[in-house]
């Protein structure tokens, strides 16, 4: 990331920002991307970084609850803001979330790359429609490729997944 | 790739916005969304110096319907997100053409963050939202610190990526004038993939007489030439006749008259004429049922 310009650097900007539950204060270049501090500055590489230009769908995070690439927003932008990346859904034991747990029985991924996306995009969907259709992951998801699946089972593992989140709300409230 | 450096400056009202505007000139370039610039800044093919980022602006992110003297106005603040547009039951009411012109605009996630009038801004010759804006006789309500200006869509677009703001100047909202009853609207297009860019669209109004007839339309296309174009000639041609098929027919054969689209990988400039008279025919079919009170599915 260093390089030598005739001009000084510009100032540096302070952001606080909670990430998975952990609250940073931390100072960043103007021009890091959201992906580059998750992945660079705080050592959380399950977000991945595609195409950089907000075609491919990988770096997708929650910012405040909303899917967002992480690709196209920068970092100074989101003081006050809460993140939330993949590693935020297994648990410490290393135990699957539901929706990783359906993408795994599903066959929803093959190599992975885009997985972190996917999965990020499915929580968003699964906030705000329980039991999503095929429509629905499609509309969703439609924005973050994949090159091995070919999709079929991606929606399956979607819509598997809203199914089991559905019987565990439900469980919960007998 | 990354961005080059830059300063980032977060204006905590609209006076310090146009403050710094004016003092950075064209070093500067406004972050509403980001959807659009960021990527540009990631491919180097921006490098603005300064970049102000308008959204902790309060009041930019204002959609509301105005009803003054004359028939009502739908205002969209330069931080409306198009997702917000796109849902929102004032914009279904007043201008359903933005939103559906909206919802071919990339995805869900990039709407969630883009800006309708960052789209505008940007002008972007191939993309919906100028198109819908011009479609819907809209204006831009530009400001610097000498005041503020209204900017009519058929003013605006000046070229590819490039529009009539002066350096120091940001638009604050877009205006469009409400839609009555007897005006129907339509968008079409064709995208290589669902959520691409068009390789041509057309966004149209149509307004019926009380006898039936077309008293009035506005037809606008993305994808066929520098900037967002009226297809004028069409519009001619279907105004003051009885809006049926053969009428449809003449004003479609018509939509490409004047045009110079640029060819390139994703359609020649010949095929973008094509679509644009294709898409034209069935954009005033769709809008003309629409004016007639019924629902017609594109």
């Amino acid at each position: 990331m260093s390089e030598t310009t005739s001009t000084a650097a510009p100032e540096k900007v302070r952001v606080r920002l909670t990430v998975n539950g952990t609250s940073h204060d931390l100072l960043v270049e103007p021009r890091t991307l959201l992906a580059d501090l998750l992945r660079g500055d705080l050592g959380l590489t399950g977000t991945h970084l595609g195409c950089e230009q907000g075609v491919c769908g990988s770096c997708t995070v929650l910012v405040d609850g909303t899917a967002t690439r992480s690709c196209l927003v920068f970092a100074a932008q989101l003081d006050g803001a809460t993140v939330r990346t993949v590693e935020s859904l297994g648990g410490v034991d290393g135990s699957l979330h539901p929706i990783q747990r359906a993408f795994h029985e599903n066959h929803g991924l093959q190599c992975g790359f885009c997985t972190p996306g996917m999965l990020m995009g499915t929580c968003e969907l699964l906030e705000r429609t329980t039991e999503p259709d095929p429509d629905d992951v499609r509309e969703a998801l439609g924005g973050n490729l994949c090159r091995c699946t070919g999709y079929q089972n991606i929606v399956k593992s979607v819509c598997a997944a809203g199914r089991a989140l559905a019987a565990e709300r439900n469980g919960a409230q007998v | 790739m990354k961005p080059a450096a830059f300063a980032y400056l977060a204006p905590r009202d609209l006076d310090e916005a146009l403050d710094q505007l004016a003092e950075h000139g064209a070093d500067a370039r406004v972050l509403a969304g980001g959807q659009s610039l960021v990527r540009l800044m990631n491919a180097r093919l921006a490098s603005p110096s300064v970049v102000v980022d308008i959204n902790r602006v309060p009041g930019l992110d204002a959609l509301a319907v105005t009803n003054g003297s004359g028939p009502a106005t739908l205002r969209l603040g330069a931080t409306v997100r198009q997702r917000t547009s796109e849902l929102s039951a004032d914009v279904a009411t007043h201008a359903p053409l933005l939103a559906e012109a909206g919802a071919h605009v990339a995805h869900a996630p990039v709407r969630s963050r883009g800006t309708v009038v960052g789209s505008v801004a940007f002008a972007d010759p191939s993309a919906e939202l100028p198109a819908a804006l011009l479609a819907l006789d809209g204006r831009v309500v530009a400001r610097s610190r000498s005041g503020e200006r209204t900017i009519e869509a058929d003013d605006f677009f000046t070229g590819p990526f490039r529009t009539s703001l002066d350096p120091g100047e940001m638009v604050v909202a877009v205006e469009v004038p409400a839609v009555g009853a007897r005006t129907g609207s339509a968008f079409v297009e064709v995208a290589r993939r669902h959520g691409d860019l068009p390789v041509c669209g057309v966004a149209a109004t149509v307004t019926r007489a009380d006898d039936g007839s077309v008293a009035g339309t506005r037809i606008a296309l993305c994808g066929a030439g520098e900037r967002p174009v009226r297809a004028r000639a069409a519009e001619d041609a279907l105004t003051g006749s009885d809006g049926g098929e053969g009428a449809v027919a003449e004003a479609a054969a018509r939509a490409a008259d004047g045009l110079s689209p640029i060819g390139d990988c994703h359609g020649s400039a010949d095929f973008r004429r094509h679509l644009a008279r294709v898409l034209t025919g069935r954009a005033l079919r769709t809008a003309i049922h629409r004016a007639a009170g019924e629902a017609t599915d594109v």
